[in-house]
């Protein structure tokens, strides 16, 4: 079981409702998200190419927040999950620091927290409240260690790229380009 | 062909524009730790060699410092972390791959150490306070504490050398452990911290001694000291220009951008080659006014450990 995200940067219109989805979901207090939509801009005018994409924790192979966490507060749980122990962590910031994406923040109660993968609604069978909610449908969620999922599928089909894979990280939010 | 990029849309008001969320607390514990693992070191090195009644003040009177620095220290680490009330979380396990693990569990072992290290010393350095206070007539048990300690002083000389090198190497390589910071992701980090931390204890010494046989020793040493610390810093910039994208842009914070006057102006000319060039001045026998070049020491490496923490935090992936 390796739970994976796809998101298909073509039919992202970026309307952020991704977000709001999460924020309702998961309680995220006003000012903060765990999830964010970046949009790039590239070329000259008239010949630019815009890419907009739903961005969050990236739920790592080799999360550095998980080897610089003292307390073992950030860990790794079944299906590659990557999450934070609310009571075992101290604010120290060291998982913000080493986190390529900057996909952390300090939760005003005084934890880091970021993205389950809406952990407690995959064990109901349910889909992460942002995949649920996409009016595009560009988001799909799946097990990548089965071959005939939706995401398997898509990244054997399609062309894919994921986030500064130079950080070493073995990210598993990928994006359909 | 011209390219513009552009990306917007993550307007997090609390959480951008930039994650910078270690504050001074980390910088000044930095600079504190580097400073008690320099003393710490050499007073356990020297005791080691029997030299301590040669060199009293680097054996003996300066052992106030790193229990007081040490103190501050820890506060200041503990201040800054958020989630407080759950700090002993942290001596609930061991993350042999985490710094900040190893960190905290060699600050408990060395701050109490450094402690005992003083305590030992006091009636001896302190007589006046203890005439005072009569702290050895009013609690017997003191007696028997301090003979045990001073018999079994070499052993903690023996476990201090090791500790304090760890607790100055620790310093460095608390930054050089997030490769998401590309200014801090270099092995150097963890040996120029070190030698920074042992050359403001010299400079300490220095300050605290009156003897000018050991002033002259610890000039020595800490000319030393700084030869190689500006050693490292060149390699440690060549590494960035070798490196790649992401780190050619952190360079630039440090030559050419926002920090260059505060890292070669503060940190390498006048916390670094002038009090060489002083210090040298005064060993070929020229008076020099010794303080002005271990001030000088002491406050670049302050300065270096601001400059080195928020630089880094500013630094990114681009992606």
């Amino acid at each position: 079981m390796r739970y994976a995200m796809v998101i298909d940067t073509l039919k992202c219109v970026g309307c952020s409702d991704c977000v709001v989805a999460c924020q309702t979901e998961n309680n995220v207090p006003l000012g903060y998200c765990r999830d964010w939509i970046t949009e790039t801009v590239d070329g000259t005018y008239p010949n630019i190419v815009m890419e907009l994409k739903s961005e969050r924790c990236n739920h790592c192979d080799n999360a550095p927040c998980v080897r610089c966490c003292p307390t073992g507060a950030s860990h790794i749980v079944d299906g590659g999950i990557v999450l934070v122990t609310a009571d075992e962590c101290i604010g120290c910031g060291a998982c913000i620091e080493s986190c390529p994406y900057d996909a952390r923040y300090q939760h005003p109660d005084g934890y880091v927290d970021k993205c389950t993968f809406c952990h407690h609604r995959l064990e109901k069978g349910q889909l992460p409240a942002c995949v649920s909610v996409c009016p595009t449908k560009c988001m799909y969620f799946g097990d990548l260690d089965n071959p005939n999922s939706e995401v398997s599928q898509l990244l054997k089909n399609r062309k894919y790229k994921t986030l500064a894979p130079e950080a070493g990280t073995n990210p598993h939010v990928f994006y359909l380009i | 062909m011209q390219e513009e990029l552009f990306t917007s849309g993550r307007n997090i008001p609390n959480i951008d524009p930039s994650l910078q969320i270690w504050h001074w607390p980390i910088s000044l514990y930095l600079f504190l730790g580097g400073l008690a693992a320099g003393i710490l070191f050499f007073a356990a090195l020297f005791y080691i060699l029997k030299k301590d009644n040669e060199y009293s003040t680097a054996v003996k009177v300066i052992s106030i410092v790193p229990p007081i620095a040490l103190s501050l220290g820890l506060m200041a680490l503990v201040y800054d972390l958020t989630h407080k009330l759950y700090t002993w979380q942290l001596y609930t396990t061991f993350r042999i791959e985490s710094p900040m693990s190893w960190g905290a569990w060699v600050l408990l072992i060395v701050t109490p150490l450094s402690f005992i290290w003083t305590f030992s010393y006091y009636r001896e350095v302190y007589p006046k306070t203890e005439a005072k206070l009569k702290l050895f007539q009013r609690l017997k048990f003191l007696n028997t504490f301090e003979q045990f300690i001073v018999k079994n002083r070499i052993y903690i000389a023996y476990a201090l050398v090791p500790l304090a090198l760890i607790l100055g190497v620790y310093t460095g390589i608390l930054l050089s452990a997030f490769n998401a910071r590309p200014l801090w992701n270099n092995a150097i980090l963890g040996p120029l911290f070190l030698t920074s931390g042992l050359s403001t204890g010299a400079a300490a010494i220095i300050l605290l001694s009156k003897n000018t046989k050991e002033r002259h020793l610890f000039g020595k040493i800490d000319l030393a000291l700084i030869i190689i610390e500006l050693a490292l810093i060149v390699h440690m910039i060549m590494g960035y220009y070798a490196g790649s994208q992401v780190q050619l842009e952190a360079m630039q914070l440090l030559v050419g951008g926002d920090f260059t006057v505060m890292f070669f102006g503060f940190v390498v000319i006048l916390g670094l080659i002038v009090p060489a060039v002083m210090e040298l001045i005064e060993l070929i026998g020229y008076k020099v006014p010794v303080i002005v070049p271990a001030m000088l020491v002491i406050i670049g490496g302050i300065v270096f450990r601001f400059v080195m923490v928020e630089a880094g935090q500013l630094t990114r992936f681009l992606y």
